[in-house]
């Protein structure tokens, strides 16, 4: 029965984005929404690498440094040898998550807020290589990417080449779309099967997990690589949709806004960093009127909603729906 | 009956302080040993020691031959060497149930992949493992609150739920730090049931405590230490009539170590 209702919002959600939402896009002629709720998608899976971290007990700023080193190594990939787009999109996750466990070895041993400081400072690491490297082009950065090509199989196209679309902003848009779905269906099992009761055990007491046995060295390691591969996923995708990656890409402020998102939505909820994302975001464009404004009250805003709902947003539906959740 | 644990001329020595000095002494299989001694004896480092959590400076444990000193703590819980803690030591946020099912992860056969994507050896393991739960939750009394969050459970409640996440690993040995501490009598009559009972599941008992009274009912054999040093090893009887012993206890009631 689970399985049955699992399975209804999941088709229910895919109609909602894939047909429902382009449809009213066209209707209401705003094209630029497109290149929005892109954006909003991609963000929201980089985001999940941060939260699937918070879940170990791990506090992640130093998200950005992984978006940045994805896009760049599918941006070289392609402009420089000529890869296809797509085969660059899985070894640009696959290379942060190798990255990551070379970081995480020594890194993840720490905790709380020494973690945290060590992570942001992985971002202007990140940042800096890149301008220093030879193979990122410096400041000038890595620009007039081409658009992700057609994939054909047996003279069959499963994929066509962006660049001939009428509309790559849709295609862009369901790409990314289809990746959040399946992103967050696997966190979704994830979090349900006995790996998400491990990493709680992680998550709420080191010392305990590993006197019943678990390798809390490895399972950390193996749960930030998975994170680190989402990033650099995400990373790779914006590269491409931009056509550009530059050293400032993915900043700090990127790092702290991945965190913001799973905080704002709720760090004990797995769909969490979507809805975090999603108010975030246009919560920041709704705002702009505000001119000089736009940050203080954005900001005032923030720490009003984390002082009224520590859970975040999601809890506001579950403490009505289901009664309090307990604590 | 036969050695599982030989703990030989174990040393930790933490900067100038000598935390626990040449301490040898062997545990027999399905036997209940508490090792006791005044505050500040080294109880509690050599109860670390013994379950790898802290490396030895010198000096060993072996458990059926095999030494565990210097393994990381999960390796030592994989041979079968497995501590609890004091009440604090719990999965707070997870119901009880959940507690002891987590618990489980040295019996899972599925491997993480296989959990993530559900074979049926993973399907198998879970099912085992709600069952098994159950039946540990039932033997220590806790059954009626499975459901609760391990925060909300009262303190006696607590020290079982950290027996039964030992017990949850299938251990060899399990050591058991202060099972008594702070129960009135009616709990710790309780209490010592429940550590018999853990015996009889085959389980050997290492205890490390400070209620007297209840160490000496229960015990086969009791160790003593004081400033780090074994002063004494024998079966409750012998232990009462040691000397060295009533010197180290000197200044404490008679009572209160059962004489």
């Amino acid at each position: 029965m689970m399985k049955a209702r699992n399975a209804i919002a999941l088709a229910a959600s895919l109609v909602l984005l894939l047909v429902a939402i382009p449809f009213g896009i066209q209707a209401s002629g705003r094209a630029d929404l497109y290149y929005t709720l892109t954006s909003v998608a991609l963000l929201s899976i980089i985001s999940a690498g941060v939260w699937l971290t918070f879940y170990i007990g791990r506090i992640n700023i130093g998200q950005g440094a992984y978006a940045l080193m994805g896009g760049y190594v599918s941006a070289v990939l392609v402009t420089r040898y000529g890869f296809s787009f797509w085969l660059t999109l899985p070894l640009a996750g696959l290379f942060c998550a190798a990255a990551s466990v070379l970081i995480g070895l020594p890194i993840l041993r720490l905790r709380g807020v020494y973690f945290a400081m060590v992570t942001l400072v992985l971002t202007e690491v990140a940042r800096l290589l890149a301008l220093a490297l030879p193979i990122t082009n410096g400041a000038k950065g890595i620009v007039s990417i081409p658009l992700p090509g057609a994939v054909r199989i047996f003279g069959l196209t499963l994929i066509p080449d962006f660049a001939t679309l009428e509309n790559p902003r849709l295609a862009f848009y369901i790409m990314a779309v289809i990746a959040m779905v399946l992103c967050f269906v696997g966190m979704y099992r994830l979090v349900n099967s006995r790996i998400g009761h491990l990493c709680q055990s992680l998550q709420q007491n080191e010392e305990l997990a590993s006197s019943i046995g678990v390798d809390i060295a490895r399972l950390r390691v193996i749960a930030y690589a998975i994170s680190s591969f989402l990033g650099g996923f995400g990373g790779a995708i914006f590269a491409s949709i931009t056509q550009s990656i530059y050293p400032s890409s993915f900043t700090v402020a990127d790092s702290v806004n991945f965190m913001l998102n799973c905080f704002l939505g709720g760090l004990s909820y797995v769909f969490g960093p979507i809805l975090g994302t999603f108010v975030l975001y246009f919560g920041w464009d709704i705002l702009y009127s505000f001119g000089d404004f736009q940050l203080l009250i954005f900001s005032i805003i923030l720490i009003a909603l984390m002082l009224v709902l520590p859970n975040g947003l999601f809890s506001l539906r579950l403490s009505r729906s289901r009664g309090e959740v307990t604590q | 009956m036969s050695d599982i644990l030989a703990v030989s001329s174990l040393t930790k020595r933490y900067g100038g302080l000598v935390a626990v000095k040449d301490v040898s002494f062997s545990v027999r299989e399905k036997e209940i040993l508490s090792v006791i001694g005044p505050n500040g004896a080294g109880k509690s480092t050599l109860f670390k020691l013994i379950s790898s959590f802290v490396t030895p400076t010198s000096g060993e444990v072996r458990f059926r031959g095999e030494r565990i000193s210097g393994l990381a703590p999960h390796q030592a819980a994989r041979k079968g060497v497995v501590r609890t803690f004091q009440e604090t030591t719990i999965f707070k946020a997870m119901t009880v149930r959940d507690n002891v099912i987590a618990a489980h992860h040295l019996r899972s056969r599925a491997s993480l992949a296989g959990f993530f994507f559900g074979t049926r050896l993973a399907r198998q393991d879970e099912e085992e493992f709600g069952r098994s739960a159950d039946e540990i939750l039932t033997f220590l009394g806790l059954s009626a609150m499975r459901s609760e969050i391990a925060s909300n459970l009262p303190h006696g409640h607590l020290r079982a739920l950290g027996i039964a996440i030992g017990l949850a690993t299938n251990p060899a040995v399990i050591l058991l730090d202060e099972p008594f501490a702070g129960m009135n009598h009616e709990e710790t009559q309780r209490a010592v049931e429940i550590v018999r009972g853990v015996r009889e599941r085959g389980v050997t008992v290492l205890l490390v405590e400070h209620d007297m009274p209840a160490v000496m009912t229960i015990s086969d054999r009791i160790v003593v230490l004081n400033f780090g040093q074994k002063i004494a090893e024998g079966t409750p009887q012998e232990i009462k009539d040691n000397p060295a012993v009533i010197e180290a206890y000197l200044g404490v009631e008679d009572e209160s170590i059962g004489l």
